[in-house]
């Protein structure tokens, strides 16, 4: 069996990338990507904790669920709020939100 | 299984879910120039379900296995919520009929996140946390949109969003460590698996830090602070009140629960962190407020001072006796900046004509003379903000600078003190506008936000006269904290 | 039977409405007197301090029965370390006397300010400010009240200040009237100051105490008092004598009483109740009430006698010599206030209330008639002819100079006839109030050393004859002015209480007639048994001789004074230099004026430009710009975009981290 520490080595490397993804990319839409690679990464986090050493109850594939299912409702708002600004400035590039500052 | 015990222990939660998705519903049939009733209707359910709160002032138990608790400092928590909902839908019902944006969606999601908000203060379990986190946080991201396709309304809405799923995942990463490390994701679960030796002392600590950046974006101490001013300046004023006071107030709440319940091992280590946080917050919030012209910003840099302030008497949390007094002082801190700053942002919305992003500072030239009451509110709420004797927001810090001796954080105590006086310069500015310069500020139609301004400054002041019965209420409340 | 179940206890828990009732018309004239018509407001404040008089009436009945008196704590105030101080009210004897003479006399004065105000506005040419002197006017009576009603010596300091500011707001109430429109302004930052000088004093006095007794409760503090006067009685002597010059500072008692006489720039009606009946008795009540600190410090108690002693005699012989009628007036107050301070510190407190009691009335009445006088000679009807609401042009003659008065006896009669009453009283003739009060006194002061007694002889002397020449210079002869020719006498709101009060005045010696002394006997509960001023028949017929040899005096000296606006005074032909001197105050504000005032200013010259204006300025106009800099330069860290604020989340995640490899 794949042992545990390569998982969360995975897992962190996924966050990583996601976290990268989301400070690095201009897009809104790819920024919003990168949080959900983050949030997959604490997924398997979670699996692969429950998996390996906590089997014996629930919670965690609960917590699972909870977390697919907030993911969603937070990306169908994100989503909105993206095209909602597309359709007004014709763009989604985030540098460009930048009226508020200072 | 679930009992009817556990709903009733959320009564007020359930009343309030139940009443935001009947007005949903009612709302279809409300024609738009009578979206009066929407707002009685939402201010009636906020009403009830402080109601239901105050009935289940003094209990206390746990309902759904442990997913939620209800104490004293839960119920207190849940009354300052409903309290800042019933203000934001009475500063929001002119403002919105002014700005055309009277739609029902807004009420509803004002209600959810107040219920979110309510769950976060009562949560027991890191899954709870993370629900109600994410409850009170997607409505907001909608209302702080709620101008659109007004363009700084959308842009806060979208740099809220976008930091805020951001930081939640982060949240998330720190409870699956801790997850990871002791199996167990409810407070009693933990603490007896790290009470058993049984927990990874690493992993643990990785969660506190990611779990410590979580709370800090949502109470917005910096360096999480990024999005305050934005988000604050561009959303509807109605909104940037509600959020400058209930979703600090709720990001404390789990803050102090988790902290407390969780990590009162680690206090000795989180101190450090925490004294880095206040002190930077209150220095950055302060400074950076002098230059700001803009209403709105000045008030969100000066609530990003405020939470500097509140988590000072927090540092020394692993010291029990501290931590009770700790809490008492933040609550009761809470409370005084909930009168103060929406007594602020009251008179500010009662000026501010449609399609505004704020007001400036100049805008608020000769209202004294020409608005005595307004100009009297305004008044009242500057000097509490800087902390002045006679208004409660004196009490709140002396309580709070009390604590932090007593936790001996002189020096967090003399930043706070030091960094106070910078603060007289820029809320007494707005004073000087409002007194001794010239000028024709004019109400907007409506009375509402001016009713709220005057009850708020009429609350710091006579509240000032009878501080210690208030504190020992709030020291009374938290005594059966679990 | 009945009656006392019904006035017992429960009654003394109204006491706070002592307070609430000023609170409530302050409020109410606030919000709503902009909408209201004047009388409107000014019955509010009259019922407001009517409901205090009537609470102060329960509480008189409560105490009948249940002299003992009770305290009622309200609020606990400040709770930290060892200092504990409640919002606590009292009743006993003494406290609740002085609520009677404070909201009693104070009922009428507001009563006559309702009517005299109306035309002091139009007068002076702002009718908007008729609202604004009521509320100041209920602001006093509550500061007062909280003063007299306190428990504490901290609850007595916020009333004793809180006076002070309404008797400066009230002074400066025609803040840009007055000679080169500055005068009024200066003479109620005069008051201030020289209050200033005086609270320090007890203010000192207050930290002494609670740094030596750990408390500032009355009852706490006098039990302990004596064991402290064993122990160090230097203590208690400082403490007492800082006391007193709040004291002299209150009651304008040598060397303090300089801002007294300005302080006439106000309005009539604040003259009267701040500045002859209430307020300036201030010190008097705070010697009586700490009197067992005093009792316990003779040299002390000496202090105070000669202090009041010698402040009645100088102040009457300046009185001798002014020309205003409300001058003569102040310093009269100034002197009786002498006579008061003389007798509590001879340890004569019940004499001295009685005195305080009686003054409140008759000065009260002079005060008011002085102020119908006033209004007389302003020709008040041409107002009520032309109808002028906003504003009125008068003559420029000076409607308080004596020297343009004269014959006003049948113009004016109603005002002539309480003015005799007001004047003969405070002369000291039986069978009126003063005569007793002023009698025992001077009784107390026979048995206290033969010295004191002739000082308070001759400065009854000096009143006898100044208010002759008043009366004479006022009221008798032909008139001197245009003026006088036309007064006629006021209308009825303002004479009512005028004859309400002439009646006390006339009645007032019976509270403490020789033979039933019910006065001391109800003072007694609360302040134990001083030197009893018994009716000392040999005591009383000097008195009664002196005072009627002084005004037969000033009649002889001025029934001559034919009164031609330019003659001289007669008394300046006899005495020359002396009355000169005594006209211009003896020059006592010139002296302090060249050493404290100009050497003080001189220093702040020096101090102003080189020091606060180069280096302190400097130091701090710096800070303020560097810190504005700062805030400038941080701005830019909140740039507007996404990504750097996710950075700084970042950052701040990375800072925290290391932090925690580190330790």
């Amino acid at each position: 069996m794949i042992p545990l520490s390569w998982i969360l080595a995975f897992s962190l490397a996924l966050f990583f990338i996601g976290l990268f993804g989301a400070i690095a990319r201009k897009n809104a839409i790819s920024i919003l990507m990168g949080i959900e690679l983050m949030l997959n990464a604490v997924n398997i986090n979670l699996l692969a904790f429950w998996r390996y050493l906590y089997s014996a109850h629930m919670n965690g594939l609960v917590f699972i669920a909870v977390v697919f299912a907030v993911a969603a409702a937070e990306t169908a708002v994100g989503l909105a709020l993206i095209i909602s600004a597309y359709r007004n400035r014709r763009t989604i590039t985030a540098g460009d939100f930048d009226s508020l500052k200072g | 299984m679930p009992t009817v015990n556990d709903f009733l222990l959320i009564l007020p939660e359930v009343v309030l879910l139940i009443w935001a998705l009947l007005i949903l519903l009612i709302d279809l049939w409300i024609p738009d120039t009578k979206k009066y009733y929407t707002a009685v209707l939402s201010a009636a359910g906020l009403v009830i379900s402080a109601g239901c709160a105050f009935a289940l002032l003094g209990r206390t138990g746990s309902a759904f296995s442990n997913m939620v608790v209800l104490d004293g400092f839960s119920s207190v928590l849940s009354i300052l919520f409903l309290l800042s909902g019933l203000a934001a839908v009475a500063l929001a019902y002119d403002y919105l009929k002014r700005n055309a944006a009277q739609r029902g969606e807004y009420y509803t999601l004002l209600l959810f996140s107040i219920a979110g908000m309510m769950l976060m203060a009562s949560a027991n379990d890191l899954i709870m946390v993370f629900l109600s986190l994410e409850l009170l946080s997607i409505p907001l991201y909608i209302l702080a949109g709620f101008f659109r396709p007004r363009l700084a309304s959308e842009e806060a809405a979208l740099k809220y969003f976008l930091l805020g799923a951001f930081s939640s995942a982060i949240l998330l990463f720190g409870i699956a460590w801790i997850y990871g490390s002791t199996g167990h994701t409810d407070f009693p679960g933990i603490v007896a698996s790290i009470d058993g030796g049984r927990a990874n002392y690493l992993l643990l600590l990785i969660g506190a830090g990611l779990l410590l950046v979580g709370f800090g974006f949502k109470i917005g101490v910096f360096p999480f602070h990024m999005w305050v001013p934005d988000t604050y300046q561009g959303s509807p004023s109605s909104i940037g009140a509600f959020m400058t006071v209930a979703t600090k107030a709720a990001g404390f709440a789990a803050l102090l629960r988790v902290f407390l319940v969780l990590f009162p091992a680690e206090a000795p280590i989180m101190a450090g962190i925490l004294w880095g946080l206040s002190a930077a917050s209150m220095i950055f919030g302060n400074t950076v407020a002098i230059a700001q012209m803009n209403m709105k910003r000045l008030l969100a840099y000066s609530s990003i001072a405020n939470a500097g302030y509140i988590l000072m008497a927090f540092v020394p949390y692993g010291n029990p006796v501290i931590a009770q007094e700790a809490v008492s002082s933040a609550l009761f801190y809470l409370l005084a900046y909930a009168l103060t700053s929406f007594g602020a942002w009251a008179v500010m919305i009662a000026l501010e004509p449609a399609e505004s992003d704020g007001l400036l500072l100049q805008d608020f030239s000769g209202l004294g003379r020409k608005y005595p009451w307004l100009g009297a509110a305004l008044l009242i709420s500057m000097l509490s903000f800087i902390g002045v004797p006679l208004t409660m927001g004196f009490w709140g810090k002396f309580y709070l600078f009390k604590t932090a001796v007593d936790g001996s954080q002189i020096p967090l105590v003399l930043i706070g003190l030091l960094t106070s006086l910078v603060s007289a310069y820029y809320y007494l500015r707005i004073v000087m506008f409002a007194y001794f310069k010239p000028g024709e500020p004019q109400i907007q139609p409506g009375r509402w936000a001016s009713v709220v301004a005057v009850i708020c400054a009429a609350g710091i002041f006579v509240l000032s006269f009878i501080p210690t019965p208030v504190f020992q209420f709030a020291a009374q409340m938290i005594m059966g904290m679990k | 039977m009945f009656l006392s179940e019904i006035f017992s206890d429960p009654a003394f828990s109204l006491v706070p409405w002592v307070v609430f009732f000023p609170l409530a018309g302050i409020i109410l004239n606030l919000i709503f007197s902009r909408r209201w018509e004047e009388k409107l407001t000014a019955l509010t404040a009259c019922l407001a301090a009517g409901g205090s008089f009537v609470i102060s009436l329960l509480l008189m009945l409560a105490l009948t029965h249940h002299p003992e008196g009770a305290t009622i704590t309200l609020l606990e105030w400040i709770n930290t370390g060892s200092l504990q101080i409640n919002w606590a009210f009292r009743v006993d004897t003494l406290s609740v006397t002085m609520m009677l003479v404070v909201s009693g006399v104070g009922t009428l004065i507001h009563i006559y300010a309702a009517g005299y105000m109306h035309y002091d506005v139009r007068i002076n040419g702002d009718p908007s400010r008729y609202s604004r002197f009521f509320i100041f006017f209920n602001l006093f009576i509550l500061a007062m009240m909280l003063l007299v009603s306190a428990d504490n010596y901290l609850m007595l300091f916020v009333g004793w200040e809180g006076v002070g500011l309404c008797s400066y707001l009230l002074i400066g109430f025609w803040f840009e009237k007055g000679a080169d429109g500055i005068a009024n302004a200066r003479a109620a930052k005069k008051a201030f100051l020289v209050n200033r000088i005086g609270d320090v004093g007890l203010l000192i006095a207050l930290f002494l105490m609670f740094w030596n007794f750990g408390s500032l409760q009355f009852d706490t503090v006098f039990a302990r008092a004596p064991e402290v006067a064993a122990a160090t009685p230097a203590v208690l002597l400082a403490m007492t004598l800082f006391m007193l010059l709040g004291v002299a500072g209150k009651s304008a008692q040598l060397p303090l009483y300089v801002w007294l006489p300005d302080a006439m720039a106000g309005p009539t009606p604040v003259s009267a109740l701040i500045h002859a009946a209430t307020m300036v008795t201030a010190g008097v009540y705070l010697v009586a009430r700490s009197h067992t600190l005093y009792s316990l410090v003779p040299a002390a108690q000496t202090t105070v006698v000669w202090l009041g002693a010698l402040t009645a005699l100088f102040a009457a012989t300046i009185a001798v010599a002014q020309n205003d009628i409300k001058k003569v007036l102040a310093y009269s107050t100034i002197s009786q206030l002498g006579f008061m301070v003389a007798a509590v510190g001879m340890g004569a407190f019940t004499a001295g209330l009685f005195h305080l009691t009686t003054h409140a009335f008759f000065k009260a009445l002079l005060f008011l008639a002085a102020g119908s006088v006033i209004l007389g000679m302003e020709d008040v009807r041409k107002l009520d002819e032309t109808n002028l609401s906003d504003s009125f042009h008068h003559s420029h003659v000076d409607p308080q100079d004596m020297t343009l008065m004269g014959g006003l006896r049948r113009k004016m009669p109603v005002t002539f006839w309480v003015y005799l009453m007001g004047a003969l009283a405070l002369a000291g003739i039986a069978p009126l109030a003063g005569f007793f009060s002023k009698d025992e006194i001077l009784a107390a002061a026979s048995q206290n050393g033969l010295l004191v007694f002739l000082v308070l002889l001759a400065a009854a002397f000096l009143t006898a004859f100044y208010m002759g020449r008043q009366l004479w210079l006022v009221f008798f002869g032909k008139p001197r002015s245009e003026n006088a020719e036309n007064a006629r006498e006021n209308t009825a709101l303002i004479v009512l209480p005028l004859i309400l009060l002439a009646g006390l005045t006339v009645l007032g010696g019976l509270l403490n007639f020789p033979g039933s002394l019910a006065l001391e006997g109800w003072l007694e509960h609360t302040l134990g048994k001083g030197i009893n001023g018994e009716f000392n028949s040999m005591v009383a017929g000097i008195s009664l001789i002196v005072s009627i040899t002084g005004l037969v005096t000033a009649w002889f000296v001025y029934s001559r004074y034919s009164g031609e606006i330019k003659k001289l005074d007669p008394l300046e032909d006899m005495f020359g230099a002396v009355f000169i001197g005594a006209r211009n105050k003896w020059y006592v504000d010139e002296l302090y004026h060249a050493i404290i005032v100009r050497p003080l200013e001189g220093l702040s010259q020096q101090l102003a430009q080189p020091v606060d204006q180069g280096l302190i300025d400097g130091i701090a106009v710096g800070f303020g710009s560097l810190t504005k800099a700062i805030a400038q330069s941080w701005r830019s860290i909140e740039n507007g975009f996404v990504r750097s604020y996710a950075l700084a989340l970042l950052l701040g995640i990375v800072l925290i981290f290391s932090y925690l490899v580190i330790r």
